[in-house]
């Protein structure tokens, strides 16, 4: 049976999307690059991988647990084609309307472009009828490879996403292979995957899912489920750090500068989840610690500040920088010790600009430079390899690397160490944590000298790699997205912390820098919200929980199924509970 | 007993929220060994008396003793350090721990020493404890958690043990159950000092009480004193 209402609902859904997609300029503008080399285009793939989806969860039905689902191939596909075909309506609607009214003045995006973006570049009557028939097959497709077996299932999708996989990372692959013969084959001169090589990823990846991928999700259970010091966990991180060393030499140069990008915001992120994830104090503010770090380097290694210019090497330069960051940790915790949840968020918020203005006000202008910033901040001596800055990526990304691997140390001692534990009593229960004899005060400076120091780290190789700085990398936004690369990635959690940054600062790209997808640069805030929203409704304890923290937000679930399994009878036990 | 220094003692303490005036000149003294009831109704202040022996809340004049010495400028955690452990009311225990994180947080202070007697000991007062060391402490009933919430205060080595209301919220088979094991926790040697507002039950076990009321001490005499007191039954153990 077709539920006539949900597949209606789901097509006017997606054809909203696409008419969002297209009225924001995003489809037009990611349709400048090419995909596959002629057939696809990273737009369309936008517009109708929106669709796809929608169509499938609709052709899907509601999820019935108890239930093994039944699917009739001409059900699911039926459902998904007039999914299509609702959405082709509301967008065919549109365009017209776009057409017809003229409202470039108020929607910048919405012109003529747009919809001949939207309609393969055809325009009215034709385009139209192409972008429906197009709507129609894509989610027909959709609603029948619900009906599929999962078997099929998983070889299309794996094919699909090595395939989308090499085309999207475009950049990356050519830039391993640094030859440009051996990339002219794999891509066409237009940009985008040649037809051909489409093919022979999806012959791979088939034929290789088959022979190996029983062995691989074996090894991946055996992996996961060892304990931590076990001999197969060592390997696997000694695996990961011998990568890290090798892998720098592999990169070119856009990519070592992607991987420092990415590791500054690991460290920052590192940080701040020892504030935020750690000890629960919601700090808004963090970049000023960033900004001490920067601005410390730079003072103290730069010929070209204004007044103060000791001109140190920058390895002398870094004890003094922890020291300023230490002290500004305090400075900031000092008078917000008394404070919690909210009110102490909106304090570092302020904080955060206070330090920013200040940089830029008349009266440090003298010592900070103001607007114009400090410039001819030197690299970092090395020995060796002389002065190791912006310019030689392939060089400064072991740097990088190495206060990584300090700073990812000293948060895995602090999380199991005595004031690991003060920090999660304190989380969970300030008074009580008090009582217990946790001095809460010294915890929360603790925690948030700590933090400030792991950000003075970022902020004094940030100097040393751009060789200038000014206030506007140090705005509110900065902090916002580590505060998200924390989020998404698993708060609590030092691994996630790293996967959260590959996929925000590596992926989407940084504030100020792009990332493997450079499209994505004007939209990167639309998918930094979007992608929060996922997280927090589908999975709130992140991308790689601590186990400690995914407890927490599972507890509910967690005690209901410890109930299921007693066989759900109500006794002696929950009598007494229910009297609390 | 007269002649020892008290465990615990209040030297005509007054504390202010504000402009408002909560304790009135209160003196209290227990001596080691003895179990001691606080009784009060609602806003009487006693509360405010444990917050006062933990450095919650700093007294405006008089003087809070430990053994003899004035504890005033020391912190929650040296009083802690020094013997004094609460059991808070509506025990808040970590509930996102498990039961074994939430005892040994209770030996804090005395982190990377060998806890196997203090464990012990918790066990062999709540056998039901040791049954549920790897759940979490949120998913206990409510008779469960306060015999964590005794458990993780114990771990301290308490030479004082403050109860916060300890028969708020519970079954009464489970509260007569509970003075039961302070009975015994007293009887083991600890000094108890109970803030309760069920006087009956908490002077049926008690050496002495002092009865609080809008912030001042206007009874203090033995337990047994107390129960016979008429003043004393027609206002708190429901007799006219």
């Amino acid at each position: 049976m077709i539920d006539m209402r949900r597949t209606f609902r789901f097509g006017l859904l997606a054809g909203g999307a696409m008419a969002f997609l297209g009225g924001i300029g995003m489809i037009e503008s990611f349709n400048e690059r090419t995909l596959i080399d002629p057939i696809l285009r990273m737009g369309d793939l936008f517009l109708y991988g929106t669709l796809f989806v929608i169509a499938y969860i609709a052709a899907r039905g509601e999820i019935n647990i108890l239930e093994e689902p039944d699917y009739r191939a001409a059900e699911t596909t039926a459902t998904g084609a007039a999914v299509g075909f609702v959405a082709t309506m509301v967008t065919v609607v549109y365009a017209l309307l776009i057409t017809a009214v003229d409202v470039v003045e108020f929607f910048p995006n919405m012109d003529e472009a747009m919809v001949e973006s939207l309609t393969f570049e055809q325009g009215a009557p034709i385009g139209l009828a192409l972008l429906g028939l197009a709507s129609v097959i894509v989610g027909a497709v959709g609603g029948w490879l619900v009906s599929t077996a999962d078997g099929l299932k998983q070889s299309i999708s794996k094919v699909v996403g090595w395939v989308l996989g090499f085309a999207l990372l475009e950049v990356v692959v050519t830039d391993i292979v640094e030859s440009r013969d051996v990339s002219r084959l794999i891509y066409s001169p237009n940009g985008g995957l040649r037809l051909w090589s489409v093919a022979v990823i999806a012959v791979l990846v088939v034929y290789l899912s088959r022979r190996y991928s029983g062995r691989l999700t074996s090894f991946a259970a055996e992996v996961s489920n060892a304990d931590s010091k076990s001999r197969l966990r060592r390997g696997v991180i000694a695996f990961l750090v011998f990568a890290a060393i090798v892998l720098p030499m592999l990169l070119g140069g856009i990519l070592n500068e992607l991987m420092i990008n990415v590791s500054l915001f690991v460290l920052m992120g590192l940080g701040l989840n020892i504030v935020v994830g750690l000890a629960g104090l919601l700090d808004l503010g963090y970049v000023a610690f960033f900004a001490v770090g920067a601005y410390g380097t730079a003072v103290l290694t730069s010929p070209l500040s204004p007044t103060f210019s000791p001109q140190l090497n920058w390895w002398v330069a870094l004890p003094i920088v922890f020291v300023l960051a230490a002290i500004a940790g305090l400075l900031v915790g000092t008078p917000v010790i008394r404070m919690r949840g909210d009110y102490l968020a909106i304090v570092t918020l302020g904080f955060g600009e206070i330090v920013r203005i200040l940089l830029l006000s008349d009266w440090l202008t003298p010592l900070f430079g103001g607007s114009q910033g400090i410039r001819r901040i030197p690299g970092v001596d090395v020995p060796f390899l002389g002065e190791v800055g912006g310019t030689r990526p392939e060089f400064f990304v072991y740097l990088t690397l190495i206060f990584v691997l300090i700073a990812g140390y000293i948060s895995y001692r602090a999380q199991n160490s005595r004031i690991g534990r003060a920090w999660a009593a304190m989380r969970e229960d300030e008074d009580v944590a008090e009582a217990i004899g946790i001095s809460t005060v010294s915890a929360k400076l603790l925690a948030f000298v700590t933090g400030a120091i792991i950000a003075s780290f970022a902020g004094a190789l940030f100097s040393a790699k751009v060789g200038a700085v000014f206030t506007n990398s140090f705005d509110v936004l900065v902090s916002i997205i580590i505060l998200v690369v924390v989020i998404v990635g698993g708060m609590g959690s030092i691994s996630g912390v790293i996967v959260g940054a590959f996929v925000l600062i590596g992926v989407l790209g940084g504030p100020k820098s792009p990332g493997l997808l450079a499209e994505f640069a004007e939209f990167k805030l639309l998918f930094y919200g979007a992608i929060l929203v996922f997280m927090m409704l589908k999975r709130p304890e992140g991308l790689l929980p601590s186990v400690r923290r995914s407890r927490e937000l599972h507890q509910d679930e967690m005690s209901q199924d410890a109930w299921l399994e007693k066989g759900g009878d109500f006794t002696a036990d929950d009598a007494e509970g229910a009297t609390t | 007993m007269t002649d020892q220094t008290p465990v615990l003692s209040f030297r005509g303490i007054n504390t202010h929220y504000g402009a408002v005036h909560i304790l009135k000149d209160v003196d209290i003294d227990i001596y080691a060994g003895e179990m001691v009831s606080l009784l009060g109704g609602n806003a009487s202040g006693k509360t405010t008396t444990l917050k006062t022996i933990l450095g919650y809340v700093q007294p405006t004049t008089g003087e809070v003793l430990l053994d003899g010495v004035s504890v005033n400028d020391w912190s929650t955690a040296d009083r802690v350090a020094h013997g004094v452990s609460m059991v808070p009311e509506n025990r808040r225990l970590f509930k996102r721990m498990t039961v074994r994180e939430n005892l040994e947080i209770g030996a804090y202070l005395r982190s990377g020493e060998d806890l196997s007697t203090d464990f012990d000991r918790v066990f062999d007062l709540f056998p039901r404890v040791k049954e549920r060391l790897g759940q979490k402490a949120g998913t206990l009933s409510g008779g469960e958690q306060q015999m964590v919430a005794m458990g993780r205060a114990l771990m301290a080595r308490p030479k004082v043990l403050l109860m916060d209301e300890p028969s708020m919220g519970l079954a009464p088979v489970l509260v007569a159950q509970n003075f039961e094991i302070i009975e015994r926790i007293n009887k083991a040697g600890t000094t108890v000092f109970v803030v309760e507002q069920n006087a009956n039950m908490a002077l049926s076990i008690a050496d002495r009480g002092y009865v609080l009321q809008t912030g001042r001490i206007v009874l203090a005499d033995t337990a047994q004193a107390l129960l016979q007191n008429p003043q004393m039954r027609e206002a708190y153990l429901g007799e006219v």
